[in-house]
């Protein structure tokens, strides 16, 4: 039905498959405590599951620790098996052949964005993960929101830290599962040495903390949503609608798609949605037309819309289709000031598609 | 004791998570501790009886103000004694399940009314709620899982709270927890996995959760930058391509009926006009603009939609005209309003009666306007 793009699996799909299938076999998973600062409590909450997976009968071992550490991280430390890493005088890196030789269940890696000494087998630690993991090894490891690598420059904007030490999104994606430990940015303060200040944002430092704060739990849902998706299609079932707003414009030559591109844009960013636009291709479009939708289609991709064009006889049948396909909740459409007898004949495309779209909202443009 | 004049509002904390046994509790009661070990006054002044085990152990190390008993159709149930704790007048209050209702009998029907006099006290009170419970959440949450909460806690109880903090697990972890007989007593744990707890709820419960958590951090930045003039790059102008925000600001109208439609309406006009800053009210538009010659069913189905929508902070207005959509229409041109928000019911019902349609009519008429035709969420997807 549509002839612009086959439905191809998003790069971090397949890279999740392969290592879902390198991991399979041996159930081991990948689980990553993300933090927006230093000082939410990550270390904590992932050694505490570590001491909890331990006393329940799971063979773990720590293969890094961070080097400062909170009292409270201390005793839960003590608690569990270490594996030192190797110290050249270049650096450290996590003793790779000793935890596959010794061959735990569970590893723990805190923190996962590291460069390795010159030298050693892998450039970055997240790789030596990859290694662990191939082996049958499950990893619990911790990253702040300034070493995601497209992340570094956001968080560099606002608070000034810079870091050279990074993992790509697409390994958080690909990631079993996440989790985003969240703590008001005046305990988080507070745990840093700063005076504890009334609940709520005080001051411009809680403030900014506060911004990174949303940017990680907005980085967290994006992941619970590609693994829902994945879920969805492992299952066979229903796409799941309205966990998040996703907003499609529909665009004909005689609509007025650049309000509707405009506005579909800035829905996008208020809601942190994500924005498609479509083009149904019907016959007998003149040059002229063939050209205004040229003009929109850029338009819409500038907007930073995933455009597709969709061919069909039933217009509202393959919007709809293509709306579930997205699980979109919102859809534009222009209302066509022109009379056809087309739409004499079988009803006004506007009303057929409210009819049609049930359960996604749709909202109706001027010409 | 009550309060003087002058008793600075309480501040309140909200542990928001997506289902039983996530952990709101636990960290609501660790934080406690925290606080009770830095000198803070910190009671509980309400728990469930019922809690884990590991819970239990945060809380016995804490002050605990003794829950009020009463006997209702000769079992005994226990509520927070509201009184008993003004008594005590803590710094700080923790209490259980915001969206609690009271058992017959007590002085207030729900919890968070019960929370609003602590605060009224002065006294900073922690509490705990999930996502579901939400007012103007409640269709979204339907639609996604197929289940109607019935115990929701309206959108500014949670707006007035100063933080709001995300507890999060991993659906793994939480079906662990529960199949370890952790959340819930045996018998309850089947019902679980057939209702909230099925499929792919946990992870749209939990997406819900941390966009939520994220958009109510967000406000509290806008609330905060009012206030001073404080600047920090906004995550929409750090992205590239993101729009400034130099738009003419949206305003949104919302047309009540009679129709149990329009409470989901008026929840879902609240929520993007949270999420646009725009201006919202809500209109009803009778022959006479008297709500007493309507029939006493409508009127008071009509009446119940204008205080619903008030208690959402919407402002209403009962306007009076033969022709709906025409004076919908002119009253949407004379208050600068961008959107008509409209039914999906609506368009169906009155296209039946009139053989014309509703929608239409105002798209018509509305050369200038946009009009959202809002879907019905309470009905479950097939594809």
């Amino acid at each position: 039905m549509r002839v612009s793009e086959l439905p191809r699996p998003s790069p971090e799909r397949l890279l999740k498959q392969v290592q879902a299938e390198e991991s399979k076999q041996w159930g081991a998973k990948l689980k990553i405590f993300l933090g927006y600062a230093p000082g939410v409590g990550k270390s904590y909450r992932m050694l505490d599951e570590a001491r909890r997976r331990h006393d329940r009968g799971e063979d773990v071992v720590v293969g890094a620790v961070q080097g400062q550490q909170s009292e409270d991280v201390q005793a839960l430390l003590r608690k569990l098996e270490l594996i030192p890493p190797l110290q050249t005088p270049d650096g450290q890196a996590i003793d790779l052949d000793a935890i596959l030789r010794r061959a735990p269940q569970v590893c723990v890696i805190d923190p996962l964005a590291a460069q390795n000494a010159p030298g050693s087998r892998h450039a970055y630690r997240w790789q030596d993960v990859q290694e662990l993991l191939r082996n049958g090894i499950s990893v619990l490891s911790s990253v702040n929101l300034l070493h995601v690598e497209e992340y570094k420059e956001k968080v560099q904007a606002i608070t000034g830290k810079n870091t050279t030490e990074t993992i790509p999104k697409s390994f958080l994606l690909a990631a079993d599962d996440i989790v985003i430990v969240d703590v008001p940015p005046d305990l988080c303060l507070w745990r840093q040495g700063e005076k504890l200040t009334s609940t709520g944002i005080s001051n411009s430092q809680e403030r900014k903390l506060s911004e990174l704060r949303e940017l990680a739990l907005l980085l967290t849902a994006e992941v619970v949503d590609a693994q829902l998706e994945t879920y969805v299609h492992a299952h066979g079932i229903e796409p799941v609608f309205g966990t998040h707003e996703r907003f499609l414009v529909c665009m004909t030559p005689h609509s007025n798609a650049p309000a509707m591109i405009e506005s579909g844009e800035r829905n996008k960013d208020r809601f942190q949605g994500e924005l498609y636009a479509v083009y149904v291709c019907g016959p007998g479009r003149s040059k002229r037309e063939r050209v205004t939708i040229r003009r929109y289609f850029d338009a819409a991709k500038k907007a930073g819309a995933s455009t597709e064009i969709l061919e069909s006889n039933d217009p509202i049948a393959a919007i709809v289709e293509f709306a579930r396909e997205k699980r979109i909740t919102q859809i534009f459409i222009g209302h066509s000031t022109r009379d056809t007898w087309r739409d004499r004949f079988f009803g006004d495309p506007v009303l057929r598609l409210i009819r049609a779209a049930e359960g996604i909202d749709v909202r109706v443009f001027p010409h | 004791m009550p309060a003087s004049v002058d008793t600075p509002r309480g501040s309140l904390k909200v542990y928001l998570g997506y289902a039983a046994g996530v952990g709101k509790t636990f960290q609501m009661l660790a934080d406690g501790r925290a606080a009770a070990q830095r000198g803070v006054d910190v009671v509980i002044a309400y728990f469930e009886p019922h809690a884990r085990p590991d819970t239990i152990e945060q809380a016995e190390r804490l002050e605990i103000v003794p829950h009020r008993k009463i006997e209702y159709r000769g079992k005994t149930f226990q509520e927070m004694d509201t009184e008993a704790v003004l008594r005590r007048n803590p710094s700080i209050a923790l209490v259980d399940e915001l969206a609690h209702t009271n058992i017959s009998g007590s002085a207030r029907t729900k919890r968070w009314e019960d929370v609003q006099v602590l605060l009224d006290a002065g006294i900073e009170v922690w509490t705990t709620m999930n996502v579901q419970h939400i007012e103007s959440l409640n269709d979204q949450i339907w639609q996604i899982t197929g289940i109607q909460v019935r115990e929701t806690v309206p959108d500014g109880i949670v707006r007035q709270a100063a933080e709001i903090v995300a507890v999060d697990v991993t659906p793994d972890a939480l079906l662990n927890r529960l199949k370890r007989g952790a959340v819930y007593k045996p018998e309850m744990v089947e019902k679980a996995l057939a209702g909230f707890f099925k499929g792919s709820n946990l992870g749209a419960l939990r997406e819900l959760t941390l966009r939520q958590a994220a958009h109510e951090v967000d406000l509290r930045q806008s609330a905060y930058d009012e206030t001073r003039a404080f600047q920090v790059p906004r995550i929409s102008e750090v992205r590239p391509g993101g729009v400034a925000d130099n738009q003419p600001k949206e305003r949104i109208l919302i047309h009540i009926t009679a129709d149990p439609s329009t409470a989901m309406l008026i929840r879902r006009g609240r929520r993007v006009a949270d999420y646009l800053h725009a201006d919202c009210i809500a209109l009803f538009v009778h022959r006479t603009a008297q709500l007493s010659e309507l029939p006493a069913q409508e009127r008071e189905a009509v009446e119940k939609h204008l205080r619903f929508a008030r208690s959402l902070q919407i402002g209403t207005q009962v306007v009076g005209g033969t022709d709906i959509s025409k004076t919908v229409v002119e009253f949407a041109r004379r208050n600068q309003v961008t959107q008509i928000f409209v039914a999906h019911s609506e368009v169906l019902l009155l296209d039946r009666l009139r053989g014309r349609n509703f929608t239409e009519n105002i798209v018509r008429k509305a050369q200038d306007l946009q009009v959202t035709v809002v879907a019905d969420r309470s009905r479950r997807q097939v594809s």
